[in-house]
């Protein structure tokens, strides 16, 4: 029976795509067979980041409209093994997807995989909330920039009411932190938000930190989920995630400011790979 | 003096600022969470009708909704201006 996961944080742009394609591809390197879903009908963009947008064919709302089978649209992913794509519907209006029909096809997934990845649209309307409805645990991603918090509460205070464990009494969703484009150098000058200061405020376990990385726009320019990139800063961040969602003790990096010589105070650079 | 006290006082960190922000919004956000859709527009409502006769702030009228094992209640709290 799989784990179904969402990713979402409210706020638009704070890297839910990113992190939904980068945790199921870790997952599927670890050997978990994952369907990572687009829920973002209308502005799909995970096809895109997963470097699959001229495969497909079919797409969620297809299915769900019985014009095609689960696999017809599911894309299989050409560089790691048991790893899934389900792309969100370009060109249908967001109305086309139903609670009953997104709960048919779960249930029919749920018996063939260990994860399913739910990337959430941003925003507090029907995709969002469709999207997090069947969740068994949310990963809610949130900036160190004070919008992106506050939203992302808003998005707690929604798991905690507007979603099936919520309204049939079952045990509440599992919420865990991932925070996002931290930049520790900047969190030392007193500038941005410490993680310390948002874990408080949203007082919610922390999942992951994701160090600010030129990886990432790297990876996306390509089409290469960032876990590929297993030299980098952020690419190691998510495979640390990866593993902590798995139940491994992991301990945190990338938080603390780079100890920086004479000359790089002096020339600056030392720009983050 | 006045020259020194200027130089030693540290500037306030924007991201002191900026936790000190969200620990309200959030905890104002969190008290809302549960209750109905409605509630807002109730209160919005009830100060343009109390407005009607009397002046108040925006901030005077205070509503909350409890529930209890087989009623909700509806506590308004106004604060008058002295007049």
């Amino acid at each position: 029976m799989a784990k179904v996961i969402v990713v979402t944080s409210g706020k638009g742009g704070v890297g839910k795509t990113t992190s939904a394609a980068a945790i199921s591809t870790g997952l599927a390197m670890r050997g978990q067979k994952t369907l990572v879903i687009d829920f973002d009908v209308g502005l799909r963009n995970l096809d895109l980041i997963m470097g699959c947008e001229r495969r497909v064919v079919y797409d969620l709302v297809n299915v769900i409209q019985g014009e095609a089978s689960l696999n017809q649209a599911m894309i299989r992913d050409k560089r790691v093994e048991n790893l899934f794509i389900l792309p969100a519907s370009q060109t249908r209006d967001k109305e086309a997807l139903t609670q009953e029909g997104v709960k048919e096809i779960l249930e029919k997934l749920r018996e063939g995989f260990d994860f399913i990845i739910c990337d959430s649209p941003a925003g507090i309307e029907r995709g969002a909330q469709l999207a997090m409805y069947f969740a068994d645990e949310a990963v809610v991603v949130t900036n160190p920039e004070v919008s992106s918090v506050r939203d992302s509460d808003r998005i707690l205070g929604l798991l905690a009411s507007k979603t099936q464990r919520a309204e049939q009494g079952g045990d509440p969703i599992r919420e865990h932190l991932l925070i996002t484009r931290y930049n520790p150098d900047r969190v030392t000058s007193g500038d941005m938000l410490t993680l310390e200061d948002i874990r408080e405020i949203l007082a919610i376990e922390l999942l992951g930190l994701i160090p600010e990385s030129e990886a990432v726009l790297r990876a996306s320019n390509q089409g290469v989920p960032v876990v590929h990139e297993s030299a980098s800063d952020a690419g190691m961040a998510y495979l640390d995630t990866v593993s902590r969602l798995l139940g491994e003790d992991v301990p945190l990096r990338f938080h603390q400011a780079s100890k920086k010589g004479l000359l790089t105070r002096m020339f600056g650079g030392g720009s983050r790979r | 003096m006045k020259l020194m006290e200027f130089l030693k006082r540290e500037r306030k960190k924007s991201a002191s600022v900026a936790k000190e922000r969200l620990q309200i919004i959030v905890a104002h956000q969190r008290s809302q969470r549960g209750q109905p859709d409605y509630m807002p527009m109730l209160e919005k409502e009830l100060v343009e009708v109390i407005r009607r006769y009397v002046q108040i702030d925006d901030d005077a009228v205070q509503i909350s909704l409890d529930s209890e094992d087989n009623c909700s209640v509806l506590e308004l709290n106004v604060t008058l201006p002295k007049s």
